[in-house]
């Protein structure tokens, strides 16, 4: 891996992969307490009209994808917030129209030829300096706004009633966190892939539950977590020449099992 | 009796189109301690929710310490009724309660040191103090149900809504739970929903019936209608005074 350090587009892999898995350690708790792991599934699929929408209309992607999510985003969030019992139904149909809209637009379009596999599996590799400033900057939001809002979070995620009684306003708050789900699609897209992002917005936090005895020791775990998949899915996948998000993935996934067995066994050994 | 806490004038309430309470009138005063029974679906729920203005009223009017309840929720302590919901939830003792301490119109909610100090003294009266540092799902489910009476103490609350606190608690925690209200009543006007109508009747001072219509008894008495609403059936009442006694002389 030190020897792969000096291809500039290594590097900027790495710093690529490290700060995508700050934020879905961040953004992924707030997801997984609020169960809302669906919906920003369907965040992050309904992106994929933005591509379209951004090649269809000569935008550069990151405006496509960053304006669209955001839009189909507070869609699917004032949805669920009116019709809670149907929700799912309301996310899966924006899920699809998305994706079904932006392989139009490029149909349309014609004599394009872009690699659609980079978006829907990720393409580290390809990352170019410029990007990661756009990353840099959009980490460093949602970090100051999480931590701004951190205990209004906190009670809306734990009991939102109640926080609504002490005077969090509980609306603005989701809409905003649905928001900032859109925007840590847009970054992580170009890490796992839009089809593969919710593997990395669950899984650590999933384990790391477990394991913390607070939200925001959550949150730094799982970003931690997130870390060490991604440096390991990449080091494997430039070993192994490997399509990286899916290998990222894997790395995870074989984390998650594995946390599951030692759960068992633990159980059983407390028994 | 001093001056009324709680004020509903013709209150209605129905939810797709299906009347869920209608034409409700109560008054609570200031330190009172009251139970509210009714048969599922009755409406009990709703009615504390009305008060806590989480639910927007049909018609009528609902005054709370002379204000409309969304300005006032903050003075109200709320112990809602499903307490193992987010069992998994990573958080403390400490910080549940400390939720309790949010105040409307406070930017930066980070917890003040007046705050821990108050979540502290929740945690004090509720004999809980001790698992301030515990995740609350390694809790029983009458800890929980303590923790969460903190929570709702924490904020220094003039009135306080319960909605069927010993749900998850035994008999015997249940009797001790109610020792507990007692004491807290000294200071606190409390509201409690309850299935228990024996237990019930032994602490508090007035009875609320709710099955769309609200009845009110000034007394913590057992009248043959307030049975037959609790359980849907006519009941035969005996009783002989002891250990508590839960009917007027007869």
């Amino acid at each position: 891996m030190l020897e792969a350090l000096q291809f500039e587009f290594m590097r900027n892999a790495v710093m690529a992969a490290i700060m995508a898995s700050a934020i879905c350690g961040v953004i992924g708790t707030l997801v997984v307490v609020n169960r809302i792991v669906f919906l920003a599934g369907g965040i992050a699929h309904a992106a994929y009209g933005g591509i379209g929408l951004a090649f269809f209309l000569g935008l550069p992607y990151f405006v496509g994808i960053f304006g669209f999510s955001v839009i189909a985003a507070m869609i699917m969030a004032a949805i669920t917030l009116k019709e809670k019992n149907r929700a799912d139904t309301f996310i899966g149909v924006v899920w699809a129209v998305g994706m079904a809209l932006g392989v139009i637009l490029l149909d349309i379009k014609e004599g394009y030829n872009v690699d659609l596999m980079s978006y829907l599996f990720g393409s580290i590799l390809t990352v170019p300096s410029s990007e990661l400033y756009i990353m840099a900057g959009l980490s460093l939001f949602i970090v100051i706004i999480v931590g701004f809002y951190y205990h209004d979070f906190l009670a809306m995620s734990y009991d939102q009633e109640f926080a609504q009684l002490r005077g969090v306003s509980v609306k603005p708050l989701y809409f905003l966190l649905i928001g900032m789900i859109a925007l840590s699609v847009v970054m992580v897209i170009k890490v796992v892939g839009l089809i593969l992002i919710i593997a990395l917005l669950t899984i650590p936090p999933f384990i790391a539950e477990r394991y913390t005895n607070s939200l925001l020791q959550m949150m730094l775990f799982s970003g931690f977590l997130s870390i060490i998949f991604s440096l390991v899915g990449l080091w494997f996948s430039y070993k192994l020449n490997l399509t990286s998000g899916a290998t990222i993935i894997m790395v995870a996934a074989f984390a998650f099992f594995l946390s599951l067995l030692i759960d068992r066994i633990r159980r059983h050994a407390v028994k | 009796m001093n001056k009324p806490i709680i004020e509903l004038k013709n209150v209605d309430f129905s939810y797709n189109h299906h009347a869920i309470l209608n034409d409700v009138n109560m008054t609570v005063y200031a330190n009172d301690f009251i139970a509210i029974i009714g048969p599922n679906g009755g409406g009990k729920t709703t009615l504390l929710k009305l008060m806590l203005g989480l639910l927007p009223a049909g018609h009528g009017s609902i005054r709370i310490i002379g204000e409309k309840p969304k300005k006032v929720s903050h003075r109200i302590g709320y112990v809602p009724q499903n307490v193992n919901a987010n069992k998994n939830f990573p958080i403390s003792v400490m910080d549940v309660v400390l939720m309790g301490c949010l105040k409307s119109g406070r930017l930066w909610t980070h917890p003040t040191k007046t705050d821990r100090i108050s979540a502290k003294e929740a945690l004090e009266k509720m004999e809980m103090l001790k698992h301030h540092k515990r995740r609350i799902g390694e809790l029983s489910g009458g800890q929980r149900q303590r923790v969460f009476i903190a929570r709702a103490l924490a904020g220094k609350p003039e009135i306080l809504f319960l909605d069927e606190p010993t749900a998850s608690v035994d008999t015997h925690g249940q009797t001790e739970l109610y020792s507990l209200l007692k004491e807290l009543n000294k200071h606190v006007t409390i509201l409690v929903v309850s299935h228990d109508l024996m237990v019930v009747s032994s602490y508090v001072k007035t009875v609320i019936c709710v099955n769309q219509c609200v009845h009110q008894h000034d007394a913590a008495e057992m009248t043959k209608e307030m049975l037959d609403m609790a359980y849907q059936c006519p009941v035969e009442l005996i009783a002989h005074g002891l250990p508590h006694r839960v009917l007027g002389d007869h």
